[in-house]
């Protein structure tokens, strides 16, 4: 069977591989391309572990076959960080402890910073209809949904 | 299993038709991803038409709606132009799933997959969509309420897909609305779903309605006796409860962990008050 060929922008850096047709985008991503920061939670659509943004749209790799990806620009947990600088999304959830065992943390930074993109001023009820999609087991949501909030307030002082 | 992505409708037709049965069409894969992953389907081919830019776009034809069959229920959500016509079918896309289900889910996905509990298609049928199917012998038309024949089931014959659909021209008193009923806020499965079309004339009195309810029945119902208690009313009480009466003597729903069949035949009933009384606040909407 021959491979199919990919060529993407991804974290701003042109990337090209090599996929099986069933290969998923997240398989790709974490098992070819070694970025390990998408998780794979539930591999259905429903916990949003694996939130990237595609073309300036929030999905889940999970989803998607990596074959699709041919031509889009993908953003992932591996480029929100600039060098040491953490976003200032992945700052508020250290202070608020919006995370535990964190498996979920890289879907929820994510899926935060493409409503941040959208509307940089959500109200509390935006914020938690948008994150809809993605499960947390341990902290009760109401941290992440206070770091979100508090991130939205500072970046626009 | 290998991957295709045409560039033209002909180029889909030609790959379907060479592979028979053996083949799916992929639009934003939120159902099929799923059915895949988890070995339910094994296809030998995928077709996806997302890089085909007539399935890809909202066009206006002769003052009619003409939306391809891949758009994502967050770009229905963003044509203005198009909430403003229907905002009953654009509400009904705009319930599938999450976000991240948003940025990919399609009406031609929700609707050949052929879900008896599919959010866009009781909206669909209200509103009187027309598809434009593509195929081996060219293309042909058929009202949304005839493509699915049973869970999972459509009339689709090999090699055939929907590239569009076709929406009338909202006449200037009317209106329509969706609404399901699901036990969370988000991200679940219509235990019952309402959509209602309804136009009335200069003085107030009801000429046309379409009732439409998902997830009681193999199939999305269209229910007449429900149409025929509102046309040529007021839409008064007296009339809705008709109406509301009629749309729980068409129910036919299983038994499951979401309903019971009373429950369920209960919910369509109070669903269906509830959207006619939205569609028909909305028939004033451009007034
Ligand atoms: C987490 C999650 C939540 C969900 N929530 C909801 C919900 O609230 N309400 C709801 O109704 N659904 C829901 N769904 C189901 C699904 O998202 C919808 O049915 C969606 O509209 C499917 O569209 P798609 O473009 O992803 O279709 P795909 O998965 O690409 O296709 C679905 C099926 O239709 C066929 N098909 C697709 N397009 C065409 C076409 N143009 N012509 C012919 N055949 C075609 C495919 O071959 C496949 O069999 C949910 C799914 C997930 C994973
Ligand atoms: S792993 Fe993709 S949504 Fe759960
Ligand atoms: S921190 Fe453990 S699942 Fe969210």
């Amino acid at each position: 069977m021959s491979k199919v060929h990919v060529s993407t922008i991804i974290n701003d850096d042109t990337v090209e591989f090599l996929c099986e047709s069933e290969q998923t985008l997240l398989d790709v991503l974490r098992d070819d391309l070694r970025l390990t920061g998408s998780k794979e939670g539930c591999a259905s659509g429903d916990c949003g572990a694996c939130s990237v943004i595609m073309d300036g749209r929030l999905v889940c790799a999970c989803l998607l076959l990596a074959a699709e990806a041919e031509g889009s620009t993908i953003e992932t947990i591996e480029g929100m960080a600039n060098g040491s600088d953490l976003h200032p999304l992945q700052q508020q959830f250290l202070d608020h402890a919006a995370l535990q065992c964190g498996v979920c943390t890289p879907g929820f930074l994510i899926a935060a910073k493409a409503l941040l993109d959208r509307n940089p001023d959500p109200t509390e009820t935006e914020v938690r209809y948008w994150l809809a999609g993605n499960l947390c087991r341990c902290t009760g949501y109401d941290k992440i949904v206070r770091a979100v909030l508090d991130t939205a307030a500072e970046t626009r002082n | 299993m290998q991957y295709e992505a045409p560039t033209t409708v002909d180029q889909a037709v030609a790959l379907l038709k060479n592979s028979g049965n053996a083949s799916k069409v992929l639009a934003g894969g939120t159902d099929l991803l799923v059915q895949l992953r988890s070995g339910m389907i094994e296809p030998e081919l995928i077709v996806d038409i997302k890089k085909i830019p007539e399935v890809r776009s909202i066009l206006k034809e002769d003052g009619k709606f003409r939306v391809g069959a891949v758009v994502t229920g967050a770009e229905l959500g963003e044509h203005g132009d198009l909430k403003a016509a229907w905002p009953g079918v654009v509400e009904a896309a705009e319930l599938i799933g999450s976000t991240q289900i948003q940025g990919r889910a399609s009406l031609g996905g929700n609707l050949c997959n052929a879900s008896p509990a599919a959010d866009a298609v009781p909206a669909l049928v209200a509103a009187g969509a027309i598809c434009m199917i593509a195929g081996p012998n060219g293309r042909r038309e058929l009202p949304v309420g005839a493509i699915c024949t049973g869970p999972g089931q459509t009339s689709l014959s090999p090699g055939e897909f929907v590239v569009s659909f076709l929406f009338p021209i909202p006449k200037p008193r009317s209106g329509d609305a969706y609404l399901r009923f699901i036990p969370r806020t988000e991200m679940d499965i219509a235990v019952v779903g309402v959509g209602i079309h309804i136009t009335l004339d200069a003085e107030n009195v009801c000429v046309d309605a379409r009732v439409a309810v998902g997830a009681v029945a193999p199939t999305v119902l269209l229910v007449e006796e429900s149409a025929a208690a509102l046309v040529g009313t007021m839409v008064d009480d007296a009339s809705i409860d008709k109406m509301i009466a009629a749309v729980r003597d068409s129910c036919d729903p299983i038994d499951d962990k979401r309903g019971t069949v009373v429950y369920r035949t209960q919910v369509a009933g109070v669903l269906a008050g509830r959207v006619c009384r939205i569609a028909l606040q909305r028939t004033r909407r451009h007034e």
